[in-house]
């Protein structure tokens, strides 16, 4: 049985960055008894307290595995803000849409399950001249606007909140992360912003806002321990430019006339130097900067670096090798089957 | 021309009340507390029985244009000293921006030197009444718009940069086409402009910022050389709506010079359509002149600043009450009409 007050949690994703870095931040929490990861591939280094399940979020029987978990806190990472290695943009879209909605079906199901921690992306709002200039929480994006990962992100944002109305007793959160960036992750534009020298458009020059990775694990980790519930935007307080965060970084700004900028783009994703989603050119255009007043009343969201002090770490702390994260094959690695036969034998010992 | 009734605002306050002080926490939802504060606390019943511990609300934390502007070092030694410094600066990125995007360091130590010539010597800009903007904390400053080229806006905004005696930073509200088109779009923002919508608008009066507003927009600016000095409808009154939410006085300004800046003869509506442009100007010099044509005429400014009109005398959900804003804006309309008819005759001659 769970002790008392210590929480159970299962993280999807586990694998991939974020969900990494948040199992790895809780390994060490007392407040959690155990910690189960779901992902396709098992994740590069061992974790202690973390049962490794490799399973399909979009198969259903990612039910099964919840059941046998017994987890009351499900956090949900499995949202990917680039094609990359799921192979194409459908694949892409699969895994965040219906992958969300497998995964807030077999929740719903889940009577222990108290608390749902969905990943969102402030790719959401979209960007453009007439928005916002700090965008709140209750701008409704047009979804005709979004394409991409954005679009995904709505549409994932959707069944989340259908599900919130189904089980008005689980305290959903829905976290929208500004562009995290850091020493360690890698995004399209961590991978832009790694140019020697940066093509931009030629007489644009937006606002742009991070959040640095520990903020963003620490957010999830605050947002998990904390009693709230709703949609939190997420990011670093402060703006640079992109002209201002090139110089910070000490690169070489190449400004090309915006009808070439697609095919400069185009032809840096062809030859595999950048990932960078043509749907987000537009935030290369008219940037996009969020507020974040209410993750910081709601559960004291307290970002240690700001927009301008994410880039100089990502500056001066990035390692070339890309990888820092490999290590000994992690110790709890099960398959799914003999996962679920090992609770069911377990449960009928204790009764 | 027909002498129009002047009707003073101050005869149009409905019952005038007690201004009280309203609660400085933060609702759950992220907005002020609207609910009046507890004599002699900052809060109001609700938020003064929870914890002192909480944050305020961002008017009282987040830093306002004057005091980032500030907080811009000030380096002692010569011009070149002065001058190797701040191209190091810019140079390294290291220079603080705000939310908005306004560059303070830009605006001021850059931009503001290069309109000085335009406005003393070029457009000879004379003010009246300046020091009526209020010293510090928010007010919306309502101006007539003219002249093809926004131009009106960069005066008022060199005018009391330069001229009150707290040389304050007016963060004016742009349509979205200007942040659309390139260079315009990141110059605007730089210097400071916002988006003409309501978040913005808000957002900017929480922090304290003087904002400044255009509410004839592009029928203002785009409006025929025969039309000149006569005040185009006043958008949807949204501009009183805002100033009655946020309890913040209204300042009228009245421009006088604009118009004759780019006198519009014409609108190419056919090229306008083909740009997505509200309108394409024909000027006497331009296209004729090529781009030489874009320089604007030599005529004589003069900007009065009108007495603010306080806001926060009308009932708390008076900003709901569609009659009083209509009212109001047509008010407010007539006082900027006629400064514009007294000023015209004030300046004398529009170029000489």
């Amino acid at each position: 049985m769970a002790e008392a007050g210590k929480r159970r949690v299962l993280i999807t994703g586990v694998s991939r960055f974020l969900g990494l870095r948040i199992a790895k931040r809780l390994e060490s929490d007392p407040g959690v008894e155990a910690i189960v990861g779901v992902d396709l591939e098992e994740p590069p280094i061992g974790i202690d307290k973390v049962e490794f399940v490799r399973v399909d979020i979009r198969n259903p029987l990612v039910a099964r595995v919840l059941q046998a978990s017994k987890a009351d806190t499900v956090i949900h990472t499995n949202i990917a803000s680039s094609p990359g290695f799921l192979g194409g943009r459908s694949q892409m879209k699969e895994n965040n849409v219906i992958g969300t909605m497998q995964l807030l079906a077999a929740v719903q199901r889940a009577n222990h399950v108290q608390k749902v921690i969905v990943k969102s992306s402030s790719a959401i709002y979209g960007s453009g001249p007439g928005e916002p200039s700090i965008l709140p929480e209750d701008h409704a994006a047009r979804q005709v606007d979004l394409s991409g990962y954005g679009k995904d992100c709505a549409e994932a944002e959707t069944y989340a909140r259908d599900f919130g109305r189904r089980r008005q007793d689980v305290d959903l959160v829905i976290l929208r992360t500004q562009n995290v960036i850091g020493p360690t992750v890698s995004t399209s534009i961590t991978d832009y912003l790694s140019l020697p020298v940066l093509p931009t458009a030629l007489g644009y020059d937006p606002r742009l806002q991070f959040l640095h990775e520990e903020d963003a694990v620490g957010a999830f980790v605050a947002a998990m321990n904390a009693d709230c519930r709703g949609i939190f935007n997420v990011a670093a307080d402060g703006v640079v430019y992109l002209s201002q965060a090139i110089r910070l970084l000490g690169r070489v700004q190449a400004p090309v006339l915006l009808p070439a900028a697609q095919a400069v783009a185009t032809l840096i994703k062809r030859f595999d130097i950048v990932d960078f989603p043509i749907d987000q050119l537009k935030l290369l255009l008219f940037g996009r900067v969020v507020d974040t007043q209410r993750a910081k009343q709601a559960f004291g969201f307290n970002p240690a670096y700001s927009t301008i002090d994410a880039l100089v770490d990502f500056r001066d702390n990035r390692s070339e090798d890309l990888t820092p994260l490999r290590g000994p094959r992690p110790a709890w690695e099960r398959e799914l089957f003999t996962y679920l036969k090992e609770k069911a034998q377990a449960e009928k010992e204790s009764v | 021309m027909a002498e129009a009734d002047v009707i003073h605002i101050d005869s149009a306050r409905s019952r005038p009340r007690k201004t009280r002080e309203r609660c400085a926490a933060t609702t759950a939802t992220g907005r002020p507390c609207r609910n009046y504060a507890v004599d002699r606390s900052a809060y109001c019943r609700v938020h003064a029985a929870e914890d002192s511990g909480r944050t305020r609300h961002p008017s009282s934390r987040k830093a306002s244009s004057d005091e980032l502007r500030e907080a811009v070092p000030d380096v002692a030694g010569g011009f070149f000293e002065r001058a190797e410094d701040f191209v190091r600066r810019r140079l390294s990125g290291n220079y603080p921006v705000d939310d908005f995007g306004y560059d303070p360091e830009l605006a001021r130590e850059v931009l503001l030197p290069l309109a000085k010539p335009l406005y003393d010597n070029y457009f000879r800009v004379r003010t009246l009444g300046v020091d009526r903007i209020p010293a510090e904390g928010p007010a919306l400053l309502v101006g007539n718009h003219s002249g093809t080229i926004p131009l009106d806006a960069v005066m008022v905004q060199y005018a009391v940069a330069t001229e009150h005696p707290r040389r304050r930073t007016v963060r004016n509200v742009a349509a979205n086409l200007a942040f659309r088109m390139p260079f315009v779009g990141p110059l605007a923002r730089k210097t400071g402009a916002a988006v003409a919508n309501d978040e913005d608008a808000n957002e900017l009066l929480r922090r304290g910022e003087l904002v400044g507003i255009f509410p004839e927009g592009y029928k203002g600016v785009g409006k025929g050389w025969r039309e000149r000095y006569k005040l185009q409808r006043f958008g949807r009154g949204g501009f009183v709506e805002l100033a009655l939410r946020q309890r913040v006085p209204i300042v009228p300004i009245a421009i006088v010079g604009a118009e004759e800046a780019y006198p519009m003869i014409g609108n190419a509506k056919l090229i306008a359509k083909t740009f997505g442009f509200p309108y394409f100007p024909i000027t006497p010099t331009f296209p004729l002149l090529g781009p030489l044509g874009m320089l604007p005429l030599p005529s004589r400014w003069l900007i009065e600043f009108g007495e603010p009109v306080p806001m926060d005398e009308y009932p708390e959900d008076a900003a709901d009450d569609a009659m009083l804003v209509f009212d109001l804006s047509d008010r407010i309309r007539d006082t900027i009409q006629q400064m514009l008819y007294r000023n015209l005759s004030r300046r004398g001659g529009a170029f000489l």
